[in-house]
């Protein structure tokens, strides 16, 4: 068996000039496939620029393959552009089309299966159906890739970074446009999602689902159908992330459900419909946050325990908070409020009078959704007010006793 | 009915008060401009500044110059004039410069601050005819009442109700009739709810014109898929139009009847 | 020139006018007198049509005009109460009747009898009662109607407009015009009046000449005939 690839290599070598001291170049109209097939384990690949019309093409050994000036990989609709199958394999300078699209198999342009130690770094992929799609693997890095769909319809369109059960990921410095979602998260653990771009996706620009222990920090998330889901998930710690312009009648800067012992640290939430909406969260930790110009900041839907809400502003939100069902043993402490209209004699920049984040129409609304239609009617600010002076119907325990005179820096 | 128009309209624009009117919304323009330089922004806190004070204004200037004016009124009324174009005359006059004095007011730091190269110029525009309609609605609901009735405390009340009425009360059934019925699918009942109150119809309108027109939701969806077509929005200013046109014949049957 | 027939006007429970008849000829002053709520104004609106009657008809010229408006052109009235447009000044009040109507207009004459010259830059508002009633009466006059109708001339005059405006009134008469004045001033009504209409329960209780009511009540002073009338209707 070893005496037979070793003669088949042999073979090779002498067909294919260009191997040079673990180097190989590829020009067009070569086959890539071919020169894996005839590379070591270890070599490095160097694709020249031009048009490559292959499909499932299978990296079955270590290799690095490098594209020169974005060699384009044209998979003409027959299934994956690029598989990876063997551990150590780095992608870089490519770019990817036509890759098939299917209802029946989630093909993608990169597509990694149980393998570790894998880059996939700075390449182009042009209207793919999953772009990347990493199953059962560990030890990855997918950075600086460039990917844009033109996904119109949920059904019909895939991820841009599709990850199933994968742990050790980092991914970092990715741009990622009209895709379903952004980068999407099943069975993923220990895992980072930093500083990329996820912008105008149909659904989320990031979905966790089951996935613990993961970190994502300073990306920006705009106008996606819903900014960021998390999902069943414990442990994710998101931090100095902006969520913008997630807008529309059901839309969400940041969507949690089910979810335990999160951190979310130094984010900015802009002109969401929905700032949050927190559904069954548990034990989650909002601090220095800053809420500007949502529908809602924060939605609390069914039964949330034990969280925390520390040093945030609230400015200019229509509502800061709303619920429904019981919202036990959380911590309003020290936030600033833009609504709030208290006075500090002692000057220590902490309000003397305590604020109530919830008005008593958010409450209303909550009951009965089409009263909504009463947006800025002028009977909603006078009960908004008389609620302030004497409230009745909103909860007595749920009070910021230290609102902040000046927002949080 | 043009010369008592024409004087009905010189005799408001001369006096005092549509003078603090214009210049109100003058420095209200620029304020709002200053303070965020974002049209769409000013935009949105216009709608509940016109939704409140173009039916305050129009109610109460109309009684005010209705009583103020009944003497000379019927200096009118002995020249060969005709008595329906006399009250006509009257309220196209201070309707006429009740909505100059909001389109002038708010258009000039508007224009001043680059309103046409703001893609908001449109929501502005439906925002000052949606105020001059409801200057004109609630002025011809003022002038019914006044013809009604000679005692003049008795019409300035029954004005402010009126006000009072569509601004809040009317509000305030509508939200505890929904809290009432909250088992029941309310969607449409709240369309039908908000049509019959100029103000809520014209709040309605220009929120689902902007942003905000989001955080409506589902009801939002509802309402959308009926102004948002051509024909919700030409039922909606055609309703709006009637508003004015039914208190309207009313000042002129009334005017008919009345003694002076 | 006016012929009312059957005319009746209520104020709610308040019964004003009780099925009058009444006819003015044409030429002459003719003084409408009446206590207090007897419908001497009501009587004289509901001519220029400013109240409009329950019941009955009123002709003027040949034509009925209940509900009409044209026929005004042929009216002046002072009204009894002299209020403008507080922003007005006097000259554009002028300017403004004179372009509501149509018709020659001598103010200017009228202007300088009354010595309105000073007070022509002035606002309305600011005019004092007397003032106000002399701009009310160069509005009547200025124009040419064969119907004058004057509801209290008198109010607020000083002595010298008095005299001026009784010499305008009879000035008016010599023209061959009709005029209906109603006041309580007794003296005027002796000085001037061609006829006497007496209203009492919004019925004629008298119409002729003085000469005629000092004799029909026996008494040689019109204020002691009026006086006696009023005391028999109540005895």
């Amino acid at each position: 068996m070893i005496l037979k690839v070793f003669f088949l290599i042999l073979i090779l070598s002498f067909c294919c000039k260009t191997l040079l001291l673990g180097q190989i170049y590829v020009e067009s109209p070569d086959s890539i496939q071919h020169a894996i097939n005839s590379a070591q384990s270890g070599d490095t690949i160097i694709v020249r620029q031009g048009v490559y019309k292959e499909a499932n093409i299978k990296v079955n050994k270590p290799l690095t393959m490098l594209g020169e000036n974005f060699p384009i990989i044209d998979a003409q609709g027959k299934g994956y552009v690029l598989e990876i199958l063997s551990d150590s394999v780095t992608v870089s300078g490519f770019k990817f089309i036509n890759v098939e699209q299917s209802y029946t198999k989630d093909f993608s342009a990169v597509h990694v299966y149980g393998v570790k130690n894998f880059a996939i770094v700075n390449n182009v992929f042009e209207n793919p159906y999953f772009a990347i799609h990493i199953e059962k693997s560990k030890w990855g890095v997918i950075a600086e890739n460039i990917i844009i769909g033109n996904a119109e319809k949920e059904h019909n369109s895939g991820n841009g970074i599709h990850m199933w059960h994968c742990s050790r990921i980092e991914v970092t410095d990715n741009r990622i446009e009209k895709m379903r979602d952004g980068i999407y998260f099943e069975f993923v653990k220990h895992s980072s999602v930093k500083r990329n771009k996820s912008k105008n996706n149909i659904r989320y620009g990031l979905h966790f689902m089951f996935s613990n222990d993961d970190v994502y920090e300073g990306n920006l998330f705009e106008n996606n159908g819903a900014g960021v889901a998390v999902m069943f998930s414990k442990k994710i710690i998101m931090r100095k992330n902006t969520f913008r312009l997630n807008w529309g009648s059901a839309s969400y800067g940041l969507l949690l459900k089910e979810i335990y012992d999160a951190d979310i640290i130094d984010n900015t939430f802009e002109k969401n419909t929905i700032g949050v909406n927190a559904d069954g969260s548990n034990r989650v930790m909002f601090e220095r946050n800053n809420f500007n110009g949502n529908g809602w900041a924060i939605k609390f839907l069914g039964a949330c325990y034990g969280n925390k809400l520390l040093q945030n502003n609230f400015m200019n939100n229509a509502f800061d908070i709303s619920y429904n069902g019981s919202l036990n043993g959380n911590v309003f402490d020290k936030n600033y409020w833009s609504d709030y209209t208290g006075y500090d004699l002692d000057k220590n920049g902490i309000g003397d009078v305590p604020y109530r984040p919830i008005k008593l129409f958010s409450y209303i609304v909550n009951r009965t959704p089409e009263t909504i239609v009463l947006l800025r009617s002028l009977f909603v600010d006078i009960i908004n007010f008389s609620e302030k002076v004497s409230p009745i119907f909103t909860p007595d325990n749920l009070k910021d006793f230290h609102p902040l005179m000046k927002p949080v820096k | 009915m043009l010369k008592i128009l024409k004087y009905g309209f010189f005799d408001l624009m001369r006096s005092r008060w549509s003078y603090i009117y214009f210049l109100f919304y003058l420095s209200l323009g620029f304020i709002l401009l200053f303070l965020n330089q974002d049209v769409s922004k000013a935009v949105i806190t216009l709608l509940n500044i016109i939704l409140i004070l173009t039916p305050l204004i129009g109610t109460l200037f109309g009684v005010m110059y209705y009583y103020n004016s009944r003497e000379f009124t019927s200096l009118l009324l002995a020249q060969p004039i005709k008595r329906s174009n006399i009250f006509l005359g009257q309220f196209l006059g201070i309707g006429l410069s009740l909505s100059l004095s909001l389109v002038l007011g708010l258009g000039i730091p508007f224009l001043a601050y680059g309103l046409f190269q703001s893609t908001e110029i449109f929501n502005f525009f439906t925002l000052l005819l949606i105020g001059s309609f409801l200057t004109l609605i609630f002025l011809a609901l003022a002038f019914n009442l006044a013809l009604i009735f000679d005692d003049k405390i008795k019409g300035f009340g029954l004005a402010i109700l009126t006000w009072l009425f569509f601004a809040v009360i009317y509000d305030g059934i509508f939200l505890i009739f929904m809290l009432m019925f909250d088992e029941y699918p309310l969607d449409k009942f709240a369309l039908g709810a908000t049509i019959f109150n100029p103000i809520d119809l014209s709040r309605i309108l220009i929120i689902l014109k902007l942003d905000v027109s989001a955080l409506l939701g589902y009801t939002g969806a509802v309402f959308q898929n009926f102004f948002g077509t051509s024909f919700g929005m030409f039922f909606s200013l055609g309703l709006l139009l009637l508003w004015v046109i039914v208190p309207v014949i009313a000042i002129v049957v009334k005017s008919k009847k009345k003694d002076f | 020139m006016i012929t009312i027939k059957n005319l009746y006007k209520d104020y709610g429970k308040v019964k004003v006018l009780r099925g009058l008849d009444l006819t003015f000829k044409k030429g002459g002053i003719h003084t409408i007198l009446g206590p207090n709520g007897s419908g001497k104004t009501t009587l004289i609106k509901s001519i220029l049509g400013m109240v409009i009657p329950n019941k009955g008809t009123i002709e003027f010229n040949g034509e009925m005009i209940i509900g009409k408006w044209l026929y005004r052109n042929d009216i002046s009235y002072l009204p009894q109460i002299a209020n403008f447009p507080q922003n007005l000044k006097v000259k554009e009040l002028f300017k403004m009747i004179d372009d509501l109507r149509p018709g020659a207009k001598n103010e200017a004459e009228l202007i300088s009898a009354f010595q309105l010259e000073p007070y022509l830059n002035k606002k309305l508002g600011n005019l004092s009662g007397g003032t106000a009633q002399k701009v009310n009466i160069v509005i009547t006059f200025m124009f040419d109607s064969p119907l004058i109708i004057l509801d209290e001339p008198t109010v607020g005059l000083d002595p010298v407009a008095l005299i001026r405006l009784k010499k305008l009134i009879r000035a008016e008469k010599e023209k061959g015009k009709t005029i209906l004045i109603t006041t309580h001033i007794m003296s005027l009504v002796e000085e001037i009046s061609d006829e006497i209409v007496f209203l009492l329960d919004g019925k004629i209780y008298f119409k002729g000449t003085i000469e005629k009511l000092k004799r029909q009540t026996n008494q040689n002073n019109l204020e002691n005939a009026i006086a006696n009338i009023l005391e028999g209707s109540y005895a």
